[in-house]
């Protein structure tokens, strides 16, 4: 498998990894994938009062791909709302890294990752 | 060290020097199997890869054409059972003069229920015409017809017999020509054969400079082919095991010189060939298919009343190695199936001495030789007038 | 100083052994004869070389030079066996196969094809260890079993089956027991004037020999017959048609005559490296060990590694040329199948590397393979959202995955 020097760049420095404190506020999280297809991402949003992404983190069990993946969406939400972190479209995140077909999934998961950690924003949201 | 002057160029070949140098850092220092993904392997790959478009290059084929094999058997092997495996019986038709390796095959789907037949050749070696129209007009869903032959150097007109099979089946054969004697001492394309109706074609690498153990068979993607060797899929399914990555790499290599020098060398070798030729008229020899196109490097002759097999051994102690037939079949007493097929008497055909020159052989090679030839008949000569 | 990337793939491909490439050598420039020209010194001059090669080739598992055929390698050899065996005795004897789920493709590929031609086949599933029992195959056996096929070493995981037990039973049976030995030659000692084995398929470049070259084993007393699935000049005595390439039979033959005289001080050595590398990785948590550890050749080691997947930890670890999988199959994202069959979860089965050391491995190489793998899973544990639920206590098998 050769990868692209973008994939291996964010492989082998990855940002934002972590998580953030348990009880910190205006956290969401999301988890997306399963460990028997082979990844596993977990991405998580610091959103402020006024709905923008202060900081991302992420955690992501996978190919170099999916490392990939999940390391450039956590640096491309933070300053947007989430509504604007919805439009990150999976085709982006793959032309960026020049992820070849085969890693297509990985893409799609990092956008199901934003989805998911935005849904779990609202949820909360709407228990409160 | 006394060594004997190489006449046998048909059966084996010396490997190059720039042969060897390119396979030698496979070996040990460059040894990945080609199917691993890491470095080492990944190295292994990208040499078959190489080798795979040389291959492709010299004979005007497409790299994914190209089906690596152990030899030129394996490969004539493949297409034969392969392509029947996958179509209800029917008929095959081969020449009368193929090698071995063709012949058993074919042979060997009788089993399956496919009748074979043989298509026969006039006295030059060359296809006859009329009973090759005879065995079209049966359909034959296979035909193989070698492009050159091994024993007589004869050349068949491949392009124009395929076209005549494409024509009168309607398309419904595949047409398979055994081009191992022919690689690098003729010019191959397959584009033009395929585009006249030649679906595959069989290569060997040690006839032309590069090792024994590795072959091909460019093959049309549309011929659908069983594999002999299951297990790991490689070569696209239809030949598993590891790839033997020096010898891919060497064949590529000698395919690549021998293309490059093919015209120069084919010159040269004819001219060599002709005077090896008036020498042997000279002294009251048949030369077989001196009518027909043949390889620039063959020549296969008699002498009246001297026993192949005899003259051979006695011109091996002059130090000249030549053949008394094909080499596969030279522990079989039996006259030359070629030579029977071209209507040469047995007594005639066990007379039958093969010189097949190659890149190193010189005119005075040549010229030693004839002087041994003779020299050994006359000591035949003298023997048998004594006993006589 | 350490050459990287530190080859630990040798279960792949062996480098041929130097001692071997100089005996090559001569047969492709000056002695090129063909072995079939029987009319010129050049001829018999290559013809001589290659008995001597059968002799040596022979000689590593006490048979008859008589009994050993020469092939492209390991995959023809076990295309001929099963095949050749089961078309010519199938008519006597029967149509059933027995054979096991972790054998090599090239065994898997041969049995199912012989199920398109409508034989039948029992795929035996190991134990948790790798290993089958003798009772499993006794069981499997029927009255129309006619080829059972085996393989001595497993290329994944290194463990031995009972040959020997199984070789009893289909002896018993009626059954001809064919075994793969490519991974074993040069790694435990086969006496085949002992085993009850009547096919062995033998590859020459898994023991430091030439690819391009291998061996079938054909027992004569009690006589084994094949169906050729090689036609043409009837070389091999019919067995299997086509030039021999006499350089690739030379190296074959000194390869194996190396692998007799120097196995057992080798196989001491490469066990303690061995072990040396399993102390090492063992330390790091979650590791396990794939496959039964007595029952095994001194020099594989597969370990799954909980937690992080693995293709990213090959990427991690590329200073180490390993195999995830065997190298045939690691072109396809699927776990590999061996160590599916002996139940291991598809996580684990992903995150399973190869190591197999051989006669050039160096007590440093061991080392540094130990820190990098130290190093490299602890920065992609660090990532793993799995290790961190692992480590909060979570059991990751009660999660419900939102599976794409």
């Amino acid at each position: 498998m050769s990868y692209s020097t973008k994939v291996i760049d964010h492989y082998e420095n990855p940002r934002n990894v972590g998580s953030f404190g348990k009880d910190e506020e205006g956290i969401a999280t999301g988890m997306v994938g399963a460990p028997a297809c082979g990844d596993v991402m977990k991405l998580q949003l610091k959103v402020g009062k006024d709905g923008v992404i202060e900081d991302a983190k992420f955690k992501t069990y996978g190919c170099g791909s999916a490392i990939a993946s999940s390391s450039l969406v956590t640096e491309w939400v933070k300053g947007k709302t989430l509504d604007e972190a919805l439009a990150i479209k999976n085709t982006q995140i793959a032309a960026e890294l020049a992820l070849p077909p085969v890693k297509i999934h990985c893409s799609i998961l990092a956008e199901d990752a934003i989805k998911a950690a935005v849904a779990d924003y609202r949820r909360k949201r709407e228990e409160c | 060290m006394f060594r004997s002057v190489y006449l046998d160029h048909n059966a084996a070949t010396p490997v190059a020097a720039a042969v060897l140098e390119a396979m030698l850092p496979f070996f040990a220092q460059r040894h990945g199997n080609a199917s691993s993904r890491h470095e080492h392997g990944r190295a292994a790959r990208r040499a078959v890869d190489e080798a795979r478009q040389r291959v492709a290059h010299a004979v005007g084929a497409h790299p994914t054409e190209v089906i690596f094999t152990s030899g030129g058997s394996e490969a004539n092997n493949l297409f034969i059972k392969g392509a029947a495996l996958r179509q209800p019986a029917g008929t095959v038709a081969i020449s009368a003069i193929e090698h071995p390796c063709v012949r058993e095959p074919a042979r060997a789907l009788r089993r399956l229920g496919w009748r074979l037949r043989e298509l026969a050749v006039d006295d030059q070696c060359r296809l006859a015409g009329a009973d090759f129209s005879a065995a079209l007009a049966e359909q034959p869903a296979l035909i193989s017809i070698m492009f050159a032959n091994n024993e007589t150097g004869a050349l068949q007109d491949v392009a124009a017999l395929a076209a005549r099979a494409a024509q009168e089946t309607r398309g419904g054969a595949w047409f398979h020509t055994d081009a191992v004697q022919a690689l690098g001492k003729v010019p191959l394309d397959f584009r033009m054969l395929n585009a006249a109706g030649v679906h595959a074609l069989t290569l060997s690498a040690h006839k032309l400079g590069g090792p024994k153990g590795a072959g091909a068979l460019i093959v049309d993607k549309r011929v659908d082919l069983a594999p002999l060797i299951d297990g790991g899929g490689h070569e696209r399914g239809l030949r598993s095991g590891t790839e033997n990555v020096p010898a891919l790499v060497g064949f590529g290599r000698a395919c690549e010189l021998a293309v490059a020098q093919l015209d120069g060398e084919a010159l040269r070798l004819r001219q060599l060939r002709a005077g090896l030729e008036r020498g042997l008229v000279a002294q009251g020899a048949t030369i077989f298919a001196a009518q027909a196109e043949r390889l620039p490097n063959t020549v296969f002759f008699a002498l009246p009343e001297f026993d192949g097999e005899t003259l051979v051994a006695r011109l091996d102690r002059a130090g000249f190695a030549v053949a008394s037939g094909a080499a596969c079949s030279a522990a079989n007493p039996q006259p030359s199936h070629v030579l029977l097929a071209m209507g040469v008497a047995p007594e005639q055909a066990r007379a039958a001495v093969r010189v097949s020159l190659g890149r190193q052989n010189t005119a005075d090679e040549v010229a030693d030789f004839l002087r041994a030839l003779s020299a050994t008949v006359a000591q035949l000569q003298a023997l048998t007038s004594v006993v006589g | 100083m350490l050459k990287l990337p530190v080859y630990l793939d040798y279960s792949a491909t062996t480098p041929v052994d130097p001692r071997v490439a100089e005996k090559m050598i001569p047969y492709l420039v000056e002695k090129f004869g063909n072995p079939a020209s029987r009319s010129h010194a050049f001829g018999w001059e290559a013809e001589k070389v290659v008995e001597e090669a059968r002799e040596q080739v022979a000689a590593l598992v006490n048979a008859d030079p008589k009994e050993i055929v020469w092939t492209s390698g390991a995959t023809e050899s076990n295309n001929l066996a099963i095949k050749g065996a089961a078309h010519f005795y199938a008519g006597t004897k029967g149509k059933h196969i027995v054979t096991v789920a972790t054998e090599h493709k090239a065994v898997l590929d041969t049995v199912k094809e012989l199920e398109r031609q409508g034989f039948e086949a029992t795929y035996l599933e190991p134990q948790p260890n790798g290993l089958v029992t003798v009772e499993q195959f006794r069981a499997a056996l029927r009255k129309d079993t006619v080829v059972a096929s085996a393989m001595a070493v497993n290329n994944e995981i290194g463990v031995i089956q009972p040959i020997a037990e199984l070789g009893e039973l289909c002896r018993a049976n009626g059954t001809i027991f064919h075994v793969d030995a490519a991974q074993a030659t040069g790694k435990m000692p086969l006496d085949l004037g002992v085993l009850k084995v009547d096919l062995m398929s033998f590859s020459a470049h898994k023991t430091y020999g030439p690819k391009g070259i291998g061996a079938l084993y054909v027992r004569r007393k009690p006589r084994v017959r094949l169906e050729a699935q090689m036609h043409g000049g009837g070389h091999e005595r019919g067995m299997r048609s086509g030039t021999l390439p006499t350089h690739q039979i030379v190296g074959m033959g000194e390869a194996f005559r190396i692998a007799r005289e120097e196995m057992a001080a080798e196989n001491e050595r490469i066990r303690m490296l061995r072990d040396r590398l399993l102390k090492g990785l063992l330390d790091i948590e979650e590791t396990y060990v794939n496959g039964d550890l007595e029952q095994r050749v001194p020099h594989n080691l597969n370990i799954s590694f909980n937690f992080v997947e693995g293709e990213s930890l090959l990427m991690a670890i590329k200073d180490i040329a390993v195999s995830s999988g065997s190298a045939c199959t690691s072109a396809s994202l699927e776990p590999s199948y061996v160590l599916r069959s002996l139940g291991r979860s598809d996580e684990l089965a992903h995150s399973s590397i190869r190591f197999t050391l051989g006669r050039f491995t160096t007590a440093e190489e061991i080392d540094f393979t130990i820190r990098l793998l130290h190093d490299k899973l602890g920065k992609l544990r660090e990532l793993s959202p799995l290790w961190e639920m692992y480590k909060d206590g979570v059991d990751l098998n009660t999660v419900q995955w939102a599976a794409h």
